[in-house]
């Protein structure tokens, strides 16, 4: 009798993962779309883009104590052509946003992209004319992480959520879900209006 | 030939695998982080809690020190004034809106240091990474305990199996 597996284990990859994946006996019944989102899932190889000091925690995940291996990405890419996922670490300045955009628009689909750190994500504290207030105005993110810099656990953290999200079948943010406003100001304006509403 | 093909393949390779082998007796360093994490200290810094007085009462009285100690100007609070048949703070005032913009926020602590009542804090849940933008907006029922003594509660991570232990120094 097929049983339905409804706990969810995220980093085992011999763990069906969700419930339309039916186990009964040696027989695993899954469709295809399920086995490639696990297959991408497991083998997630990540592009270094290492801007700043939370590349250094980025590093710190790879290295024997957290061993990102263990996930399926050993393989750290220097190359767009074969990463699946983006972690932009660090603060973006101006200068370096059309590289960002360049390098993500170099990689195949489907493409997944993390953004590390409070100056990634938001600016962080460097509230200034030459960082870019939040990477998601470049680029489409998928999975911010808090902290300055997140710890390697916090980043493992990350990649956990973003191969739940591939495990799922969540399709990856396109282009057209950038944020084409400024961050903070923006923000706290919309947040009064709607307190005053 | 064959002597030194011993000496100049075997022997170094040997040697190499010996090196590992003479490893495997060590204690081995991988953290099993899912379902094991590992020893934070005492003071880590980590997510926000808003306490509460042993009461019941929120400890925030809304005066914004957090807020002008921050130096990523996260933090937004909103004051109200307390009335005897609406109570939660024991001062004159409370907080009625209180945000932090996680995902600006830095965790220097700053705001635990200049509040005079001990009402905000930091704590060792770092398992903050989410998909939206909007969702780290963390209100002020997001941060506020449920209960007295919530925030001092062992951190258990998301999958961990036991809560993570704290470093005592040893």
């Amino acid at each position: 009798m097929p049983k339905r597996v409804e706990t969810l284990v995220l980093h085992d990859s011999t763990t069906p993962v969700f419930g339309d994946v039916q186990k009964g006996g040696n027989v695993v019944i899954a469709s295809l779309d399920t086995l490639l989102n696990q297959a991408r899932a497991n083998s997630l190889w990540p592009l270094t883009f290492g801007l700043a000091c939370c590349a250094i925690e980025m590093m710190g995940m790879v290295s024997a104590r957290f061993d990102v291996a263990r996930f399926g990405m050993e393989r750290f890419s220097a190359t767009p052509r074969q990463a699946d996922v983006m972690i932009i670490a660090g603060r973006l300045s101006k200068k370096m946003a059309p590289v960002l955009r360049q390098i993500y628009d170099q990689m195949p689909e489907p493409k997944w992209v993390i953004s590390m750190g409070a100056c990634a994500s938001s600016g962080g504290v460097y509230n200034n004319y030459a960082i870019v207030q939040g990477a998601d105005q470049v680029v489409p993110v998928d999975v911010y992480v808090p902290g300055c810099p997140p710890s390697p656990d916090a980043l493992i953290y990350a990649i956990l959520k973003i191969q739940e999200k591939i495990k799922r079948g969540n399709k990856p943010r396109s282009l057209t879900d950038l944020r084409l406003f400024e961050a903070v100001s923006k923000d706290g304006a919309r947040e009064l209006e709607r307190v005053k509403a | 030939m064959s002597v030194d093909v011993l000496k100049s393949v075997v022997k170094p390779v040997l040697a190499g695998f010996g090196i590992t082998a003479r490893r495997l007796k060590n204690k081995k360093v991988t953290i099993m982080y899912p379902e094991e994490i590992r020893e934070q200290y005492p003071r880590t810094r980590w997510r926000h809690f808003l306490t509460r007085y042993e009461s019941g009462l929120e400890r925030c009285i809304g005066c914004s020190l957090c807020a002008g100690a921050c130096p990523a100007r996260c933090i937004y609070v909103e004051a109200a004034e307390n009335t005897d048949t609406e109570r939660y703070s024991p001062g004159e005032r409370y907080a009625v809106r209180y945000e932090i913009n996680m995902i600006r926020c830095i965790f220097c602590g700053y705001c635990q240091e200049a509040c005079p009542t001990g009402a905000i804090v930091l704590r060792k849940n770092f398992e903050l990474a989410d998909y939206k933008r909007e969702d780290f907006i963390y209100t002020k029922e997001r941060l506020l305990e449920k209960f007295p003594g919530e925030a001092e509660l062992p951190f258990k991570g998301q999958y961990a199996d036991k809560p993570a232990p704290v470093f005592t120094g040893k």
